[in-house]
């Protein structure tokens, strides 16, 4: 790439906790290299100024109100690429639960009168917004995924999702199961690419990056059942029972946007 | 001098979240200064509802990228609480010193990439004259060093993995232990190299009392335990944190103010350093010193001076730890007790690198979050800001309105405002 070439990039926050960000600049040296191919057009969270257009678009967080969906149009038409930095922004995280209860009602408890002019709309994930160019999953991103992503968008490549569940990772990298603890883990349901950071540290999966395609969610309270368990494993579940309505509250975590089909959750 | 001056800043940059500044003068007189939090409600305190006690905690380090260890903390010490989950000592140590892992992380970023960009007048880190490639070398190195005591305490530092209810899922071996302690001794070094940065700095010339508050613990400088405590209404129990605390909602702006007797108050760095300095450790105490940094200090464009005092007392700290955490008795104890959920109340409270934080749940006999009720730093210091402002101004009312508006930029920055998080307090007494 020529010097004269360097792609304009640009950082944007919605409604979340800008964790993203921060582990992006947890990349350090990598990110002063990666950055030193580009010319940075606008990053509120660590520069002041903000030029458009841009070339690439990293956009993280959750819309939730009327001025973050103008915001993000306005991102979109400004931009070439655009980039879906995290959960939040890629397939939605936590701010969607709030979908499941009466928004306005919540408010009102919270502020009282002052509630009535507050503009809050659905929370939706960039992604159920506009049309995104690339996806980076993991709350928070994925670095390497972070990276690969950045490299090809820098020689015009397309990004490739893994689609293996977590399992195939925490085998990777010779962590116990946590079955074997008797603890439930929805490994087996998503998306690997995050090295099972939370299982090499004892901790369960939580399904932070989503489903795999096809995610098999009927089998999963056979798999769990505490029969099953005992006999694959040793072990014996504890805490709630684990039928399928439970295994759904718990992939809702992350998963709770139910305009995204699954599909939809691949490949962008 | 009787000119009419309005001073708008959207969307504040440097700072987590997004936040407005106005300031408006009319006929040379102050009539309004504010900065409104413009962030939509997340309402983490509803949807926490309804989860077990092991997802609460999970996602209330989703409130904030960085202050993820508070959060997270401050979730698993209410759960303690409400279930009497008494930890044991290696427990206790691991927790502190990822906290310090933590406050290191963030006083860095705040020091080195939000308001150093101001002290050498350019838009951002990446915009320094090519002399101070090197302060951004050793701040990413001091950087480093904090988010590696975090990886060792606690996988990583956004968002931790296996801190638990009832201690750590994993065990860090006396080696790794070890190896950390390596790269911290590095870091103190590199810290020391950069104060001269600081002492160069003139901090704008501006007073005003208030009333300090923080954790005070008689065993060391609070972060992750302690009473709470006020410069001007002494000890307080934190169960009580409601009864002190009121809050109040404010036009415009989605964050609530708080006030302690009705008069606003001050959290974070500067508030512990002016209630804890004996805790102080002596590096700690000459890095204020050389920066003219002395306790009791009354001047908030400072707060950054007490971040950089405790880096410097986090990373000694933070060595302390590490050598308790090697020793045979310590080591030996296992990393985690039994938990039994019981239906219960039970408050959290810790300093976040920008204040007293507080988490407060109530839970059903299975461990089930019932109700949810957070009180976030920024939100108790909106106040406080305020009324900086409110005396800042007339100070410097005869300069033009760009000056004027960068000193305002300033002062908000100083605070450290961190808005993301966006929790905000439901009252429903």
């Amino acid at each position: 790439m020529r010097r004269s070439e360097k792609k304009r990039i640009a950082f944007f926050d919605f409604a979340c906790c800008e964790g993203c960000q921060l582990a992006v600049l947890e990349l350090e040296e990598t990110l002063l290299d990666l950055l030193s191919h580009t010319d940075i057009a606008a990053w509120r969270e660590v520069m002041t100024g903000d030029e458009p257009p841009y070339d690439v678009a990293f956009c993280e967080g959750s819309i939730c109100t009327r001025a973050d969906e103008e915001r993000l149009l306005r991102v979109r038409r400004d931009a070439k690429i655009l980039v879906a930095l995290g959960t939040c922004a890629a397939i939605g995280c936590h701010n969607n639960l709030r979908n499941r209860i009466d928004t306005r009602e919540a408010l009102e408890k919270v502020y009282g009168k002052a509630a009535r002019g507050m503009d809050v709309t659905e929370a939706r994930p960039v992604s159920a917004v506009v049309d995104t160019d690339y996806r980076i999953l993991g709350c928070p991103v994925s670095l390497p995924e972070f990276i690969a992503v950045f490299k090809a968008i820098l020689t015009d490549q397309p990004y490739r999702l893994p689609n293996e569940p977590v399992c195939v990772e925490c085998k990777l990298t010779d962590t116990l199961c946590v079955y074997e603890k008797g603890r439930v883990c929805l490994g087996p349901l998503t998306r690997c690419g995050c090295g099972a950071i939370c299982t090499r540290f004892g901790d369960v999966c939580h399904g932070c990056r989503g489903l795999v395609d096809e995610a098999n969610l009927a089998a999963m309270p056979r798999v769990f059942s505490r029969e099953h368990l005992h006999a694959i494993m040793g072990a014996v579940a504890s805490g709630q029972p684990l039928d399928e309505e439970r295994i759904r509250q718990m992939i809702a975590l992350y998963n709770n946007y139910p305009e995204l089909k699954i599909e939809d959750r691949g490949d962008a | 001098m009787h000119k009419n001056k309005r001073i708008e800043v959207k969307h504040l940059t440097r700072v987590e979240g997004h936040g407005n500044l106005t300031a408006i003068i009319r006929d040379g007189r102050l009539k309004e200064a504010r900065f409104d939090i413009d962030e939509a409600p997340r309402l983490f305190e509803v949807f926490l509802c309804g989860h077990d006690y092991n997802q609460v905690v999970h996602m209330a380090s989703r409130i904030c990228g960085i202050c993820a260890v508070s959060h997270r903390c401050a979730a698993i010490k209410a759960s303690e609480a409400a279930f009497g989950v008494l930890v044991s000592e290696r427990i206790r140590l691991l927790r502190r010193l990822a906290f310090h892992g933590e406050v290191i992380s963030s006083h860095v970023l705040h020091l080195f990439f939000l308001v150093a960009p101001d002290m050498f007048g350019v838009p951002s880190v990446f915009h320094l004259p090519p002399e101070h490639k090197d302060t951004v070398r050793k701040a990413m190195r001091l950087k480093r060093a904090a988010l590696e005591i975090c990886r060792t305490t606690a996988g990583r530092h956004i968002h931790p993995v296996g801190m638990e209810v009832g201690g750590f899922s994993f065990n860090p071996l006396p080696r790794t232990l070890a190896e950390l302690r390596g790269a911290v001794e590095g870091a103190v070094e590199d810290l020391q190299a950069l104060v001269p940065i600081f002492r160069r700095h003139s901090w704008p010339d501006f007073q005003r009392k208030t009333a300090y508050v923080s954790l005070k613990s008689p065993k060391s400088y609070a972060f992750y335990e302690g009473e709470l405590y006020s410069s001007r209404h002494g000890s307080m129990p934190v169960e009580d944190y409601r009864r002190t605390i009121s809050e109040y909602t404010v036009p415009g702006s989605t964050a609530k103010h708080a006030v302690i007797d009705g008069a606003s108050y001050m959290v974070g760095a500067l508030a512990r350093f002016n209630n804890n300095y004996e805790q102080l450790s002596n590096a700690a105490r000459r890095v204020a010193d050389e920066i003219g940094l002395s306790a009791p200090c009354t001047n908030p464009f400072m707060i950054p001076a007490a971040q950089l005092a405790e880096t410097a007392h986090c990373l000694d700290e933070s060595l302390h730890l590490i050598d308790r955490l090697i020793e045979p008795e310590i080591s030996r104890q296992d990393p985690s007790v039994p938990v039994h959920p019981v239906k219960a109340n039970g408050v959290g409270a810790v300093e976040a690198p920008r204040g007293t934080l507080f988490h407060d749940y109530t839970f059903d006999e299975r461990g089930t979050c019932t109700e949810a009720n957070l009180v976030i730093p920024t939100a108790q210091n909106l106040a406080s800001l305020h009324a900086d402002m409110q005396a800042f101004i007339p100070q410097v009312i005869e300069e033009p309105e760009e000056v004027l508006g960068h000193r305002l930029e300033i002062l908000t920055r100083a605070y450290d405002p961190c808005i993301s998080c966006s929790t905000h307090v439901i009252r429903l007494d």
